[in-house]
């Protein structure tokens, strides 16, 4: 029992560096900031929520393993928001270098205007 | 084998990252070199079994630096080519290159002839944890044993503050820190800095409670707090006081007073300065936790907000 317990320790947790090192080529190699980013932060996210479930079964009491999930969840959060955070000034960067053409991300038009976010001293530098 | 590569690579990766950091031209980079030399480090001392010093590291000497070095980068930005234009002469560099080198030198030789195994003072300071009331016996090293070194460095922090203060024009001095930020109040940075102050606050508290019996304490819970708080500062939410409130100046000093009057008070009571009497150590302890908390984290919230910029009124 135990054994096949560890073994599902060690596959998911194997599974999760696998999604690590998938996000690290994804940075390392993709063209430009929108790609890399969506590279890493959906990497990340499924990497710790592989390696979380697989520590799960290794910890002593509810409360730590209540403690990993929460880990997770925060890590989540805070991952996606500042993917939106970096994504948004490098959008801007974008069109300012090339003020005819929209970035990858944006949608022609008002529409991407009205995303556009009302602040000057807003995403942080 | 594979335990060395566990070991090793961490311990390569900061040199490096260390190297590039000392080399690299641009400011911001050399900023974000830093920072992730400094969550590096964390995962060094967690290797040393050193929690408490990794939480610190990754709370004050990656996180709080790193975001007061991203600031100053920031705001260095436009004046970074002319400061590269003017690049001191190859004399001074060769002549700082040659101290540095003198000093690696004898800092590598001090390292290699420590005898082995290194002295520690750690059985002494197990024996006598039972008679401070306090189960982390890095909470026993920095409040019963050397608790003098933490009093002066709550005080360090107190002065650092007035340093950053005192950069203030006169024309702004007693006004608010740092410039206001006008984020989206529907954007992403709004949503986060709504959400994740209420968990943040917990887990700085509860960061803070642990530090008793466990890896944590003031000094990492009080950051994580002030965290959240430059967290909603950032997103518009919140803004920083004005620096000539009489309440905000109070609770700065409530902190280190408290230590020093439990101090002053061990003189008469125990014998000895910062002494405590027998069965009070771990009550005092406490009051002097309490006390801390609050001040720390406000103090290095307004650390990192900066120098006033604008006038008291809105």
């Amino acid at each position: 029992m135990s054994s096949l317990v560890d073994a599902f320790t060690y596959i998911a947790i194997a599974t999760g560096a696998f999604f690590f090192l998938a996000g690290t080529v994804g940075l390392l190699r993709f063209p430009d900031t929108l790609t890399r980013l969506h590279a890493l932060t959906k990497a990340d996210n499924l990497g710790l929520g592989l390696i979380v479930l697989g520590l799960l079964p290794q910890v002593d009491g509810v409360m730590n393993g209540l403690k990993l999930i929460a880990i997770w969840l925060l890590v989540l959060l805070s991952g996606a928001d500042a993917g939106q955070l970096i994504a948004r000034a490098a959008r801007r960067t974008m069109r300012r270098a090339a003020p005819h053409r929209e970035g990858r991300a944006g949608a022609a038009g008002p529409r991407t205007r009205a995303m556009e976010p009302t602040a000057k001293a807003g995403g942080q530098p | 084998m594979i335990v060395d590569a566990f070991y090793a690579a961490p311990a390569l990766l900061i040199l490096a990252l260390g190297f590039y950091s000392t080399i690299v031209r641009d400011t911001f980079s050399a900023t974000i070199g830093f920072i992730a030399y400094g969550l590096l480090l964390t995962v060094a001392w967690v290797q040393l079994h050193g929690v408490d010093v990794a939480l610190t590291e990754a709370a004050i000497g990656g996180g709080l630096t790193g975001l007061l070095l991203v600031r100053a980068s920031a705001r260095l930005r436009p004046t970074e080519a002319l400061a590269r234009a003017e690049a001191p002469g190859g004399a001074v560099r060769l002549l700082a290159g040659l101290m540095a080198g003198g000093v690696f030198v004898v800092l590598a030789i001090a390292v290699l002839s420590l005898p082995d195994p290194a002295p520690t003072l750690a059985p002494q300071a197990a024996e006598h944890m039972a008679a401070t009331g306090v189960g982390n016996p890095i909470t026993a090293v920095l409040l019963a044993y050397r608790s003098m070194d933490t009093m002066l460095e709550a005080i360090v922090l107190l002065l650092a503050l007035i340093g950053v203060w005192s950069l203030a024009p006169d024309r702004v001095w007693g006004g608010r820190p740092g410039p206001r930020y006008n984020a989206d109040p529907e954007g992403i940075l709004a949503f986060i800095a709504r959400v994740l102050p209420p968990v943040g606050i917990i887990v700085g508290i509860y960061i803070f409670w642990i530090g008793a019996d466990h890896p944590g304490g003031k000094f990492q819970g009080a950051t994580i707090v002030a965290a959240m708080w430059l967290l909603a500062m950032m997103a518009g939410l919140a803004d920083a006081p004005p620096i000539n409130r009489r309440w905000l100046r109070i609770l700065l000093v409530a902190g280190p007073a408290v230590f020093v009057a439990v101090g002053v008070a061990g003189t008469l009571t125990a014998g000895a300065f910062l002494g405590y009497p027998d069965g009070w150590a771990k009550p005092l302890i406490l009051v002097i936790e309490f006390a801390l908390m609050p001040s720390l984290a406000l103090t290095l919230g307004l650390i990192m907000s900066g120098a006033p910029e604008r006038p008291a009124a809105p």
